[in-house]
């Protein structure tokens, strides 16, 4: 035989790890290029330290909720209003099992508070994860594959589980106070870390973290991808993409339920239309980032996340507006989203 | 005549054509039929979600659009109307020069949306159009020196339709006042608005809409330009809407973030569009009668269930009247899965689309 390779039409086309070389950093370099920006507007170094703390927590809270409403869509096409529902009743759930634990929450060692958090994260997000696999079943397998009845549906199913929240929790404001050790600020030089927002930021980034893991490092994770580029291929090769989708959607569920405890002390008290309100944003992360991309939510929600702080600093009545302002500049820059996923 | 009226979109089942003819003569006549400060205002509200009900229904029925930022539009209309109203003297012209101004917004706004996300995928407009709705609701409630903010405005209307004209002896028991006038204003307004959409969507281009409805790809490819005809539909059924909110203002004499704005109104709506049947103006009508009529009755009822089952707490709490959405919403899922077509497409007999 001779040396001839077999060319094939058209190159292969790569998947790039986020650290490789040829991984598309411009989206990455465009945070501390927003946060530069912001320094001289915001004036003191001390307030911008702040600002930039609470923004990053702010968006990695974001990103958990957002994660999982991306993979749904980029594996199955499935867009799901309803996803603010998960937000909110993990979020219930989160008071209802912190009441008993008021012992727990009220004592100023910080180890106790974690744990009697981490029974609430545990528990909400089991309770959105089996919400979660019931509305899968309920309202959205039916309506594959139609769009418009998807949207219509799924918002239908929003409403019933935020009217059954106030049925349960009554439709009134509940606090939500946050752990005795975790209240207040840590000082840097001038500047003031309030805890639980460096708290946020790093289970922000522990979720994160086993995310990337998962998708980039398991079998799982391939096949997710794999159905995310192109599904009817993994279904080809013999993978129940179904089931696949069940355990993202389930997974995607139960991550919205952490969001939502960790929103919920992040804004300190809840309501049932808070799912609906934080959607909003979650729409707008996931649009900024690419629809279906892991790795474009968590910039995008690190970007919604520091440019709706600075702008609420800087020009508070614009504060609205932010996301939305941001969300037209990165679309005229890429249509698509930050990074778009190829066959969409 | 009629069907010329009717730009040939008879009602095609002889009960939907009795209920359209019993709606018409209810709303015509309804202040006499049913003499009473609730029935009048249950009536208004009935013709105004009508005009609003049917804009969104250009959008979600004939386009296969959907848009969440409906309300923003029909809030655009009331506060122009309202601000207007307090800014200037009060009188036809400031009402005249708050709904310019209010058409020309919601014309630019609604341009701007549409071309920008439905360019991409119709999908983007329904979370767009969320994202911006809920931004203007909660930038209206922050302009308080504009908008009066979370208490609104309260506003005097021209004098021939306040109630403290009385231009004739009571008739009927009813008062012959500003009110009345002003009914009827709304009603006439409905009815020649109503008759327009009708029009417009039996018009040619209506038809190009309900063309890229059931396949983009193929009017894309017959040669209409699918952006453009989705971007004009959003236009023009924000231009209806925001006429809506100006009535509504109008027979209020008050506008305020909670009556024009907030995002239950953008509930009610799609939950009325679907009950009472996607792709139908009449579906509109008839939704929207039914519901603000539930909605203003049914309650009642909800009240009587509630007292009834109050040994059993648990499941009073499910009847209770603050709650008659979650029934509302459960009828609104049933109708998807069961009764796509809804109310007036079940009565037409008319097949379901395919996707």
């Amino acid at each position: 035989m001779t040396e001839t390779e077999i060319q094939s039409p058209m190159p292969a086309r790569k998947v790039t790890p986020i650290w490789s070389i040829e991984f598309d950093l411009r989206p990455i370099l465009l945070l501390p290029a927003i946060a530069l920006v912001a320094l001289p507007l915001v004036g003191t170094p001390s307030t911008w330290l702040t600002l930039t703390v609470a923004g990053l927590a702010m968006g990695m809270i974001i990103f958990i909720t957002a994660s999982g409403l991306t993979l749904v869509f980029g594996l199955m096409d499935v867009l799901n209003f309803g996803h603010g529902l998960f937000i909110a009743f993990g979020a219930y759930v989160a008071v209802a099992t912190l009441g008993p634990l008021v012992n727990w929450t009220g004592s100023p060692e910080l180890w106790r508070n974690l744990v009697a958090l981490g029974c609430a994260m545990l528990a909400a997000m089991i309770a959105a994860a089996a919400l979660g696999a019931a509305f899968e079943r309920i309202i959205v397998r039916p309506v594959y594959g139609k769009h418009l009845k998807q949207i219509l549906i799924t918002m239908g199913g929003g409403i019933i589980g935020e009217e059954l929240i106030k049925v349960i929790w009554g439709p009134s404001q509940i606090p939500l106070p946050l752990p005795e050790a975790l209240r207040g600020a840590v000082s840097l030089g001038d500047a003031s870390l309030s805890r639980y927002r460096i708290l946020a930021v790093v289970i922000g980034l522990v979720v994160f973290a086993v995310l990337a893991w998962t998708l980039n490092r398991t079998k799982l994770g391939l096949l997710v991808r794999a159905g995310v580029q192109d599904r009817e291929m993994v279904e080809a090769l013999g993978y129940r993409i179904g089931r696949l989708f069940v355990g993202v959607f389930v997974t995607g569920s139960a991550l919205a339920g952490l969001g939502g405890v960790m929103w919920g002390l992040f804004q300190q008290n809840l309501v049932p239309q808070m799912g609906v309100q934080v959607n909003v944003l979650i729409f707008i992360v996931i649009i900024i980032g690419g629809l279906g991309s892991t790795t474009g939510a968590l910039i995008g929600a690190l970007l919604v996340g520091l440019v709706v702080n600075y702008v609420g600093f800087v020009f508070p009545v614009l504060t609205q507006f932010a996301s939305i302002g941001l969300l037209i500049a990165v679309l005229l820059w890429r249509p698509q989203g930050l990074y778009p996923v190829v066959n969409r | 005549m009629l069907r010329r009226l009717l730009s040939n979109d008879m009602p095609g089942s002889r009960i939907l054509a009795v209920l359209l003819v019993l709606l018409v003569v209810g709303l015509a006549f309804g202040p006499f039929l049913v003499p009473g400060v609730k029935a009048i205002n249950v009536a208004a509200k009935v013709l105004i979600f009508i005009v609003l009900v049917a804009s969104f229904d250009l959008l979600l029925g004939y386009t296969g659009i959907v848009s969440f930022a409906h309300t923003m539009f029909f809030g655009i209309g009331a506060y122009g109307v309202a601000i207007a109203s307090s800014v200037l003297e009060p009188g036809w012209q400031s009402v005249a020069a708050g709904m310019a101004m209010a058409l020309a917004l919601s014309c630019v706004l609604a341009f701007v949306i549409g071309l920008f996300s439905l360019r991409v995928r119709a999908m983007f407009f329904a979370m767009i159009t969320l994202a911006v709705g809920s931004a203007f609701a909660s930038l209206a409630s922050q302009l308080s020196d504009l908008t009066g903010g979370e208490d609104g405005l309260t506003f005097s209307v021209p004098r021939i339709i306040s109630p403290g004209f009385e231009f004739a002896k009571p008739l009927l028991g009813v008062a012959m006042d500003g009110r009345l006038i002003c009914y009827y204003l709304i009603f006439g307004l409905t009815l020649v608005l109503v008759l327009a959409m009708l029009r417009i969507v039996n018009s040619p281009f209506g038809r190009v809409l309900q063309a890229i409805r059931d396949n983009e790809f193929r009017a894309e490819a017959i040669g209409y330009p699918v952006v453009v005809y989705r971007t004009m539909a959003a236009v023009i059924a924000a231009l209806f809407a925001c006429l809506a909110g100006g009535m509504l203002a109008l027979w209020l004499k008050y506008n305020g973030p909670d009556t024009s704005l907030s995002m239950e109104i953008m509930v009610d709506v799609l939950l009325i569009v679907v009950i009472g049947g996607m792709g139908t103006i009449y579906g509109a009508a008839i939704g929207a009668a039914i519901f603000i009529i539930a909605q203003n009755y049914l309650q009642d009822l909800l009240a009587l269930g509630n007292n009834a089952a109050s040994s059993l707490p648990a499941f009073a709490a499910l009847l209770s009247p603050d709650r008659w959405l979650l029934w509302l919403g459960l009828l609104f899922v049933l109708s998807v899965y069961f009764f796509p077509t809804g109310i007036v497409g079940t009565l037409r007999g008319t097949p379901e689309r395919k996707h």
